[in-house]
């Protein structure tokens, strides 16, 4: 998102029908793992009131009779046996760790 | 002879006739890649090392004859989406710049086992959310018709690569329009296939209900060639489709008498510029003169499809790239207070800002007190979109297109208003939501010399239909070089 706010942001802020709260920005943005800065959080509301506005258009649809359709095609569920058929990729896997300790991911404190 | 100018395929049968080596063709393409990528920048990583070893090899197989597949010994690159074993995937994206896989994707497995010299990966709008190539960690990529304007996107490395001939052919992935419309800018061939068709294990997900890989290449023939060594059902993606045909070079024939065509009226509104709409009813024409029965029709629920794709492709990266956290792999922010604080600042760090705004749009419309209004509106609306796409082809055969409003913008001008940007997909997304088959290929070029796509959309599993259709459009308009 870009560092300041554009004239044509706060214009925006003006016009839009959907109104985003802070507390909404704020909330988004824990369930999306996202620390925003005070500009950014200005930037993000605008952007989705503007993007909601936008996709408000959905609601000239009459689809009170339609079901929702996740895939095209039916997609059932997948089993088979837990057997493992790859080797162990253990060396390889680690080292992608951004931290390893011994053989493991080492992460900061987890539990109080 | 100028190796270069050679298609995937002629390049492939000289190389089985012993006249030119895989050794040969990697070279001349890793010189190409030398001279051409300070003005393109179609590629993040290449792997010119690897590449001479796997030409070398793959020389000897198929002099052994172990090799025959049209494709063997000719080089080619790979979206940097796609995981290859050991080699730096990145997405385009801070957050995976250190990455390297410990699988290869499925549909690059394919490639490997056709012969496939692999020269690298190629640069991408990060997480193939863009429509310009412009949302990249490590830079744009440029037009090679005018590097002063974007390549499309998000393949637009791929794209840009078989357009500079710094490869012969390569892979894409089209989540909305990421295959056709950067095709369309660049003045190459790109398909997506019927959803299902090409596994996509290993391609690192964007929107899962909605990704697929394809080709990208220089003419028709070699469209089909990719499609049959890429295509395969496989268990290791539950939504792969096992499919009854393989072998799609086989539509490679001159004949569309009789076939049904339908020009969707509704996309030929104002937001289309007058010289696309020129190219492409002149294309049209020429399949009518060859025997096609053209007509025009009205598709209905155009101005939909692009919020109805906006919240399930946000929703669903929201979901899939919450896996990105620092832990396991990839970037981790270098000072962080316990857990959660370092989740949220490597992820603030790691994505960029159109990153950053889909996973909000998306944890936004899936948050409860929203999902109905939002997303499961979207999800209907979807299921209103295939069946106006079902009557369609009750009617018609194949439906002709644009794959893109313009012709390809100028740099720099497109990630200032993203809605606008969002807006030049109009023509391709709708084929994602119904997961439909839908091919671009050249049909001309506007005054400023840029490349003009032209969109062939077939029902599920037609692709042979396009081929067909594309192959004998190409055939009639003598092949552009």
């Amino acid at each position: 998102m870009a560092d300041k706010i554009s004239d044509e942001t706060m214009e925006h802020v003006t016009k839009a029908k959907n109104k985003i709260s802070d507390e909404t920005i704020e909330y988004v943005g824990i369930l999306a793992k996202l620390e925003l800065s005070e500009t950014e959080k200005q930037n993000a509301k605008a952007d989705m009131e503007k993007m909601l506005d936008y996709i408000d258009t959905l609601n000239e649809l009459d689809t009170s009779r339609v079901e929702p359709m996740s895939h095209v095609f039916p997609v059932n569920n997948v089993f088979r046996e837990d057997v493992v058929t790859n080797e162990n990729h253990m060396e390889e896997t680690l080292a992608n760790a951004p931290l390893r300790g011994g053989d493991s991911f080492k992460v900061p404190k987890t539990i109080g | 002879m100028d190796i270069l100018s050679l298609s995937a395929v002629e390049l492939g049968k000289k190389i089985k006739a012993g006249e030119i080596s895989a050794m040969e063709a990697t070279k001349a393409s890793l010189a190409q890649i030398a001279a051409e990528e300070p003005r393109i920048h179609g590629y993040v990583t290449v792997d010119e090392e690897g590449a001479l070893k796997q030409a070398e090899e793959i020389q000897k197989r198929i002099e052994n004859k172990e090799l025959t597949s049209p494709l063997a010994g000719v080089p080619t690159a790979i979206k940097d989406n796609m995981c290859i074993k050991g080699q730096l995937t990145t997405c385009s994206s801070k957050i995976l710049s250190n990455f390297k896989p410990t699988y290869t994707a499925e549909a690059v497995k394919n490639l490997q086992k056709a012969g496939a010299v692999i020269l690298g990966k190629t640069n991408m709008d990060e997480f193939a959310m863009g429509s310009t190539t412009e949302t990249s960690y490590f830079g744009p990529t440029m037009n090679p018709h005018d590097t002063n304007h974007v390549p499309g996107g998000s393949s637009g490395g791929s794209c840009a690569a078989v357009a500079a001939r710094e490869c012969y052919y390569s892979l894409g992935s089209d989540t909305g329009g990421s295959i056709r419309q950067p095709s369309s800018f660049c003045g190459v061939v790109g398909m997506k296939p019927t959803y299902g068709t090409v596994s996509r294990y290993g391609l690192i997900a964007y929107g899962s209900s909605l990704d697929q890989i394809g080709p990208i290449t220089k003419d028709v023939t070699d469209c089909a060639a990719v499609l049959t060594a890429i295509a395969s059902w496989d268990k290791k993606d539950s939504t792969s489709v096992k499919r009854a045909d393989y072998d799609f070079t086989s539509a490679l024939t001159e004949d569309v008498k009789g076939l049904r065509v339908g020009i969707p009226t509704d996309y030929f509104t104002d937001g289309l510029n007058l010289e696309v709409a020129g190219a492409i009813r002149a294309a049209a024409r020429v399949l009518a003169e060859n025997g096609a029965v053209v007509e025009e029709f009205d598709l209905s629920l155009v101005k939909y499809a692009i919020p109805a794709y906006y919240v399930i492709a946000s929703a669903e990266a929201s979901s899939n790239l919450e896996r990105f956290d620092g832990v396991k792999y990839g970037y981790r922010t270098p000072e962080y207070e316990g857990l959660h604080n370092m989740y949220k600042k490597t992820r603030s760090e790691g994505f960029g800002a159109e990153v950053k705004r889909r996973i909000m749009l998306g944890s936004f419309v899936l948050s409860s007190g929203y999902y109905d209004a939002y997303y499961l509106k979207a999800l209907r609306t979807k299921a209103l979109i295939k069946a106006a796409f079902d009557k369609a082809f009750e009617s018609y055969d194949v439906i002709l297109a644009p794959a893109a409003p313009t012709t390809a913008p100028e740099l720099g001008k497109s990630l200032s208003d993203p809605l606008k940007m969002y807006l030049s997909d109009i023509y391709t997304v709708s084929v994602n939501l119904a997961g439909l088959p839908g091919l671009s290929i050249p049909v001309g070029k506007d005054k400023k010399g840029l490349p003009i796509g032209m969109q062939l959309i077939g029902n599920h599993f037609q692709e042979k239909t396009l081929l067909r259709a594309a192959y004998t459009y190409e055939r009639a308009t003598g092949k552009e070089a």
